[in-house]
């Protein structure tokens, strides 16, 4: 049987603070170095003793090294003995769980095995942090001179300034025909999928600006959004759900979900959450919500879903259009109070509170942290909302019409808004994460790597009864008490398995089962019983005695103690 | 202003000629991989699962013997040799990797009661029925030639057991008193005695290579040093033990199958109490060996089932039946800890998978990554009730399924029975005993 531990997870730091970088590259490494010769010393001292314990023989085995190295310091000796440093915030990026308490010492088992896993888990992360280094592209980022400010620098500025093919990133498609536009980009950012409200329904590799399909749907458009790949798309039609491929073609019209307001695509479970017009009663935020897989209504969607995603709902009394946006452990709240509010989704405390001028209608938060806020026909982007407080935005843009829909690029410094006259494309420095992973979203990818990807991203499908508020839920030991999982077991079974059942003589042949000796059966079986009862609680009664009467002496021990005061004491 | 916007040089992330290898950037940052725990639980999900699919051990039979297959021996320095001595004094040398038989002779009249092949791989001692000792070449012999024994050793009982030495032109039998001999002599060169008037086995100790351990009728194990005149010390146990193996990795361990359809794990320093005792077979258990790496051991047992235990483990990890196998009477686990060796009554020996669902042969590096991966995920989750469950569930014959659900009544009856007895008399007079020391009757030295 093995025993249980009490696990802890630490919180993902998400937005580290950055540190005070030494001014010399030996400095950091001299601290280390005094640090080795601690160690050292404190090694010297405890071998002596610890020469009888186990624990000395890797202490020894760091000794010997250490030792070997100024050995053989006759000749050259290393200056930066060890291995190189990592700095302290890379480390802490990768850091995954603080250690656990260490069981038991008769668990020896056991405490192989967590010594034994702590230490390769220990070595990955630092194996992680040092990989760093080798990354190829860095964030881009925006400063301005002494007196200007950022936000007050326009686009065909940054566009001039930077190079011809990410100057090309900003532009603006002009079509004022089919109502104001949503919009998505794919998990990779290559394509966009644009929506207009009066039916325009486009697919575009951006960056190429070359179109994949152009649709009109006859129907009013809510909201369009691309599925695990740039092969299919589905559409909040005015009536019902649409899933088309990416030629155009209708792939699948689902008349189960109607009125669809807002969608969102889960990645990693392949579910498209969607949220319909509220049906509930006034005064009350009710959103049902249907996966597109498995169609059980789940109340409290947001305790379910825990990656970057807007979620749009609407309270049918008051009219007050809420934005939320849910990033890891934060959810930013704005509404028609002209309030943009930072939450922890955990707690669900207000974090932080901003005053904005007018309500935002649409929010969007990039891989780096920079929220976009819209109003109107204003964009505003501001950096690090959820750590710092802020104050004034980071970048603004106007637009010629009102926003309707806004959304970072995956792995571009491009923010894409649709609005009453198109679609704009802004360049926001710093918005996008600089090194993808290749083998999770590859904007490069070919078509055969496309196809691997995609078979093996169904395999690792999440099932959908993993969702939970915590996402290391797995990770951790389930510490249910034996009578929450009896209880548990009581009502699946419908009856207790562990009450003791009544005692039942057997009937005997013979004349033995007259009503006098069952009887006398029967009372012997609960003689018994009481016995056992007693017997317990005269075991109780006596450990309580013993322990009293300890506590009692000891406390006389103490009082009896002589000691040089006792004379002034009356 | 000082502006910078991420701009890719798609020559840095596209592959130049068709003729390369894409590239593939990585990037370990975890938020960029969320949810990994989630990932992680359902790829070893799919992974026990696939193991189940793929969990075929079966490789081949061995098929020519004409009575059944009583013991068999390695091949010191070939992988690819095995013998083995069937109940009609055959002996027949194998070649696994063809599956066929390279060689028969006729060793003795009556059963072969152990063979061992000499430690340089150059001969091979056989001991039968008839009473003889006799020593054979390795090599075919020539074209004309007859086969003969290099050496014969008449001795004047029955032999039942033999074992040579690791290193030293020694070996020793057992039969009515266990003898050392020297290869040169024809007469032993020791004798031990204890009382016993039959052993059933003997075996050299390959770490401590002088000691040796015999199993005897007298339901005891009994542990001598070569150098010493008389034996160390014995253990008598509940029951008669068949065989014994000891671990190739750790000098002092030793496990023996018994016939109360256990395996006993012994410290030889501490013989009172069985370090592990192995309980998952359903009747008597007829061998045990060891696998090179000492980590597991697989035991055959007359209830027609194989079943490879962890060292340390208290049941099987895994149990191999086939509806063509009658009672297994020996085993071996291959010197590179690859297959296992078996035996039986209806004169077929197999060759089984030591690990079910490994794929034989030369990996590729990414395979060779991708099982040591799978591998690792399963280990990481296997305490999970859903994974678990996957993991442990084997397909049993129906009556070994029956006779494992009977004998567990009968166990937990004599339980509740002592429990009775314990709580109805005088408080500790019954002492609590527990299950390992159950077995052990005395130690004497």
């Amino acid at each position: 049987i093995t025993k249980y531990v009490i696990v802890t997870s630490s919180n993902l730091p998400l937005f580290a603070p950055i540190l005070q970088l030494p001014a010399r590259y030996w400095q950091e490494l001299q601290e280390e170095e005094r640090k080795d010769e601690n160690k050292v010393k404190k090694d010297g001292e405890q071998s002596k003793e610890a020469l009888q314990q186990e624990e000395d023989k890797t202490q020894k085995a760091k000794k010997r090294k250490q030792d070997q190295s100024p050995s053989d310091g006759e000749k050259k000796s290393d200056p930066f003995p060890g291995p190189a440093p990592i700095p302290e915030d890379r480390l802490q990026k990768f850091k995954r769980k603080d250690k656990l308490k260490k069981p038991h010492r008769k668990q020896h088992k056991l405490r192989d095995i967590i010594a034994r896993s702590e230490d390769a888990s220990e070595m990955a992360q630092k194996q992680a942090a040092r990989f760093d280094l080798l990354l190829p592209e860095e964030a881009g980022f925006l400063e301005g001179d002494e007196d200007e400010d950022t936000c007050m620098i326009s686009q065909e500025d940054i566009a001039e300034a930077v190079d011809i093919t990410s100057g090309a990133k900003y532009f603006n498609l002009k079509l004022s025909q089919f109502g104001p536009y949503r919009l998505d980009y794919s998990k990779t950012g290559r394509h966009l999928l644009l929506g207009g409200r009066r039916g325009h329904v486009a697919c575009i590799d951006w960056a190429s600006k070359q179109l994949m399909c152009e649709i009109n749907v006859m129907e009013s458009v809510n909201d369009v959004k691309w599925l695990h790949t740039e092969a299919m798309y589905a559409v909040a039609q005015k009536k019902w759900l649409y899933i088309y491929d990416s030629n155009g073609i209708e792939l699948h019209c689902i008349r189960k979900f109607n009125d669809v307001l807002r969608m969102q695509f889960l990645p990693y479970h392949f579910l498209l959450a969607t949220i319909c017009h509220a049906l509930g009663s006034a005064g009350k935020i009710s959103v049902d919500e249907h996966f597109l897989n498995q169609p059980h209504h789940i109340q409290s969607h947001i305790n379910h879903i825990r990656w970057p995603l807007s979620i749009y709902f609407t309270l049918s009394y008051k009219n007050l259009v809420f934005v939320v946006v849910v990033v890891f452990v934060y959810m930013v709240t704005s509404g028609m109070d002209k309030k943009l509010k930072v939450y922890d989704v955990r707690t669900f405390k207000p974090l932080k509170s901003y005053f904005l001028p007018a309500g935002a209608a649409c929010l969007s938060l990039s891989q780096k942290g920079l929220l976009s806020a819209a109003t109107g026909d204003v964009v505003q982007v501001y950096k690090d909302v959820c750590s710092m407080p802020v104050t004034k935005p980071y970048m603004a843009h106007r637009l010629r019409g009102t926003v309707w829909g806004l959304h970072f690029c995956p792995f571009e410094d491009v923010l894409g808004i649709g609005h009453g006259d198109g679609f704009t494309s802004m360049l926001v420095p710093g918005a996008g994460e600089p090194n993808f992973d290749g083998l999770d979203a590859n904007p490069y990818r070919s078509a055969k790597q496309r196809q691997e990807w995609e078979v093996k991203a169904l395999m690792e499908k999440i099932q959908p009864d993993l969702i939970s508020l915590d996402p290391t839920e797995l990770a951790q030991v389930d510490q249910a008490t034996w009578e929450q999982r009896h209880q548990d077991r009581v009502e699946v079974l419908g009856f207790d398995p562990l009450a003791k059942e009544k005692f039942v003589p057997k009937y005997k042949k013979k004349g033995r089962s007259s009503a006098g000796a069952i009887e006398r059966r029967k009372k012997q079986v609960a003689h018994e019983e009481q016995r056992d009862v007693i017997r317990k609680s005269v075991e109780d009664k006596m450990k309580m005695e013993k322990e009293r009467k300890e506590r009692e002496r000891k406390k006389a021990a103490l009082s009896t103690q002589k000691s040089a005061l006792d004379r002034f004491k009356k | 202003m000082k502006v910078k916007v991420i701009a890719r040089n798609p020559d840095d992330y596209v592959r130049e000629t068709k003729l390369d290898i894409q590239r593939v950037p990585r990037n370990y940052d975890p938020s960029l991989h969320p949810f990994e725990v989630s990932r992680e639980y359902t790829r070893a999900l799919n992974a026990t699962k696939l193991e189940r699919v793929f969990a075929k051990p079966f490789v081949a039979s061995l098929d020519g013997h004409r009575d059944g297959v009583n013991c068999m021996a390695k091949h010191a320095k070939s992988l690819s040799t095995l013998l083995s001595g069937s109940c009609d004094g055959e002996v027949k040398v194998w070649n696994l990797s063809k599956h066929e038989c390279v060689r028969t002779l006729q060793a003795h009249e009556g059963f072969v009661r152990g063979m061992v092949v000499r430690y340089c791989g150059t001969s091979f001692f056989t001991v039968g029925d008839d009473k003889t000792i006799k020593q054979w070449k390795m090599e075919s012999p020539g074209y004309g030639e007859e086969e003969e024994p290099i050496n014969t050793i008449l001795g004047k009982t029955v032999y039942t057991g033999l074992d040579h030495h690791q290193n030293d032109p020694v070996f020793a039998t057992c039969g009515q008193q266990v003898d050392i001999w020297d290869e040169q002599r024809s007469s032993p060169i020791r004798s031990f005695t204890w009382g016993v008037d039959s052993f059933s086995s003997v075996h050299f100790n390959p770490v401590e290579t002088e000691l040796l351990a015999s199993c005897a009728s007298d339901r005891s194990i009994v542990l001598y040093d070569m150098r010493e005149s008389t034996p160390l010390k014995k253990v008598i146990m509940a029951m008669r033990s068949n065989t014994l193996s000891w671990n190739p990795m750790e000098a002092y361990y030793f496990t023996c199958a018994n016939e109360d359809y256990n395996l006993y794990t012994y410290d030889m320093r501490y013989l009172a109490k069985p370090i592990m005792v192995h309980m998952d077979h359903v009747s008597a258990v007829l061998d045990v060996d060891y696998a090179p790496t000492g980590k597991e051991f697989v035991s055959a047992s007359f209830d027609k089932t194989i079943r490879i235990f962890a060292k340390d483990g208290g049941h099987s990890r895994e149990v191999y039946h086939t509806k063509r196998m009658q009672h297994v009477i020996c085993i071996k686990w291959s010197a590179d800890n690859k297959y296992i060796l078996s035996g039986s009554d209806e004169m077929n020996i197999r060759l089984w998978k030591a690990n079910a669902a490994e794929k034989l042969g030369v990996l590729a590096p990414r395979e060779r990554e991708a099982a040591n991966y799978s591998q690792k995920l399963k280990e990481k989750f296997q305490h999970h009730p859903q994974i678990r469950r996957i993991a442990r569930h084997r397909h049993l014959p129906k009556t070994i399924y029956h006779q494992t659900k009977e004998l567990r009544v009968m166990k937990e009856a004599r339980r509740r029975k002592e429990r009775n007895v314990r709580k109805h008399s005088k408080p500790g007079s019954v002492p609590v005993v527990s299950e390992k020391e159950k077995h052990v009757v005395t130690v004497v030295k």
